[in-house]
């Protein structure tokens, strides 16, 4: 018995709306998988460009510890990036083909991570806030329908917390230390905590996507409402700590959540096409590893086919 | 006594710190994800051996420094890593030849020290040992692969494994710290290890259907605190937080 489009539709519908998870061999809408690949790979290029910028002071970690706490987060987000190029793969997309579309300018990934990263505090900075804002949003993409990104980010959310409370640790170990160190505590606040922000996206009224999204539960709440979460999670945890996010217009309400001031949306958008400080730095620096690589990844095919004639020839 | 084991800590720790070092530049610059996740992982294993073998020259000098102090506040002459540890990354395949080279002196090196009567030195090579048998493997397998791999690979492997060779003489070089501590059985004959060294380097390099280089100029002076020109540059980055800000803590 064959079924019609719009049948396998109203079945695919059933099992979003009844909480029951898509797999891969299951009918799935063309715009479902489109969308899913869409915000899975760019989710994936997230987590690998994102090793940049922390990657930038690795070298300069100031002991011992720091330097073995950040090079095993940054380790962490690129095995992100492996679970969630595995998970996207089961869509029928090749990891190679993700980075040839990353490259070609198709594919996107977090603007948070076109800023530089100017000071020892912005280890600490991103962790807490980059970090922080990265849980509120895939602890909400735990319950998305399809099974396999909703496995990664149960695996990926365990990690990111610790993440989070090591940048707040940095952060903290700051505030408590030297005017110098003070100083740089805040000026990173000061840098990151609005692109931070913009990380969950426009504001629902402007976002084109999410109503499908929502629908389909890829996405589970709405961006405003993420965002809120994080500013009202997030401020308390600045003031304990002595520092002052840089927005004039935030007052606590009587409600005990923050009414804040308006996000630069022109930023924003102006990042995201391409304009913000480091867009092609980053690019770069990935393709020229991927290039560079090129050769190795050759002569890794090549010895295992020479490997498998011997062994043909061997029986 | 007391000078020597620390020394002979410094030249360990110094080993493990500087080569963990390179490889954490290395971060993000991998040919491929898994691997970048890989060389990560035993530049990780080599900042914690280091920081094992520094608190316990700290602990062994007993002036109160702590191996946060040695690491970061120590000038380039009072640095005894051995100047392999110290080149430049530049391809990948350099990065397999120095790796390789590296691995296989501390897999020997802490075979032996295991049984050395320093309690402390025993312990941290027992653990080391089995991060570096682990490391070893892979720079093997990499050596191997890289030069029975592409015409292209065979190449520049031969050309790491040649450029680097002159550094390859210094890790086996023994001076009164070594005879000292030899006789009290906390350090080893180097002696033995080199020819185990050149055993395993000769295997491999012939799975790998590369040539070993004859022994020319070989590098010295490590073990009198001098380096090739960019230990410099890796101290001033390292090192530039905890002396720009001497009091801060981090
Ligand atoms: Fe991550
Ligand atoms: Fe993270």
């Amino acid at each position: 018995m064959s079924n019609t489009i719009e049948e396998l539709e109203k079945q695919f519908q059933e099992k979003i709306d009844n909480e029951i998870k898509i797999e891969p061999k299951d009918w799935m809408p063309d715009d479902y998988r489109k969308n899913l690949i869409r915000q899975m790979s760019q989710h994936a290029h997230s987590e690998v460009i994102g090793m940049q910028p922390e990657g930038n002071w690795i070298t300069r970690a100031p002991s011992l510890r720091a330097k073995k706490i950040l090079l095993a987060k940054i380790q962490d987000e690129a095995g992100h990036g492996l679970y969630l190029y595995s998970a996207a793969e089961t869509l029928g997309v090749s990891r190679d083909q993700f980075i040839q579309w990353l490259h070609e300018g198709k594919a996107k990934y977090s603007s948070i991570f076109n800023y530089p990263t100017l000071n020892w505090a912005d280890m600490g900075a991103i962790g807490w806030l980059v970090d922080g804002a990265a849980i509120v949003n895939q602890v909400s993409l735990q319950k998305t329908s399809y099974g396999p990104y909703a496995r990664a980010m149960v695996r990926i959310c365990k990690e990111e917390s610790f993440h989070q409370r090591q940048g707040f640790e940095i952060m903290a170990k700051m505030m408590a230390g030297t005017k110098e160190q003070q100083q740089m505590a805040q000026d990173a606040l000061n840098r990151f905590w609005w692109p931070s922000l913009m990380m969950f996206g426009p504001h629902d009224s402007d976002s084109s996507r999410s109503s499908l999204a929502l629908k389909w539960k890829i996405k589970r709440e709405t961006n405003d409402t993420l965002r809120k979460r994080f500013i009202d999670k997030t401020i308390p945890q600045a003031e304990f700590i002595g520092l002052k996010v840089p927005d004039p217009d935030a007052v606590l309400q009587p409600d005990g959540s923050y009414k804040t001031g308006p996000i630069d949306w022109d930023e924003f958008w102006n990042v995201v096409k391409g304009n913000g400080p480091c867009n092609k730095q980053r690019l770069d620096h990935h393709k020229r590893a991927h290039d560079n690589g090129k050769w190795v990844r050759e002569a890794c095919i090549a010895f295992s086919e020479k490997q498998d004639k011997r062994k043909v020839i061997a029986n | 006594m007391k000078n020597s084991l620390f020394k002979y800590c410094l030249r360990l720790g110094d080993n493990s710190l500087i080569l963990g070092h390179r490889l954490a530049e290395y971060c993000s610059n991998g040919p491929y994800l898994e691997e970048d996740i890989s060389i990560t992982n035993t530049s990780l294993d080599l900042i914690g051996q280091a920081e094992a073998i520094l608190k316990y020259a700290a602990k062994v000098e007993g002036e109160g420094r702590t191996e946060d102090d040695l690491a970061y506040k120590r000038p380039e002459i009072e640095f005894y890593n051995v100047q392999l540890t110290e080149q430049p990354n530049g391809n990948f395949a350099r990065i397999t030849a120095r790796q390789f080279f590296m691995d296989a002196f501390n897999f020997y090196l802490y075979s032996a020290l295991k049984e050395s009567t320093d309690n402390t030195i025993s312990a941290i090579a027992a653990k080391s040992l089995k991060e570096v048998t682990y490391h070893l493997r892979r720079s093997s397998e990499w050596v191997i692969r890289l030069g029975d791999g592409t015409n292209e690979s065979k190449i520049k492997m031969q050309e790491a494994i040649n450029d680097f060779w002159r550094y390859t003489s210094e890790m086996f070089e023994m001076d009164e710290v070594d005879e000292e501590l030899i006789a009290k059985g906390i350090a080893v004959d180097l002696k033995p290890i080199q020819d185990l060294w050149n055993k395993k380097v000769d295997e491999i390099l012939a799975m790998a259907t590369l040539i070993r280089p004859e022994d020319a100029y070989m590098a010295t002076g490590s073990r009198k605190g001098y380096h090739t020109e960019y230990l410099g540059y890796i101290l001033a980055e390292m090192q530039y937080l905890p002396r720009a800000y001497p009091t801060a803590k981090w």
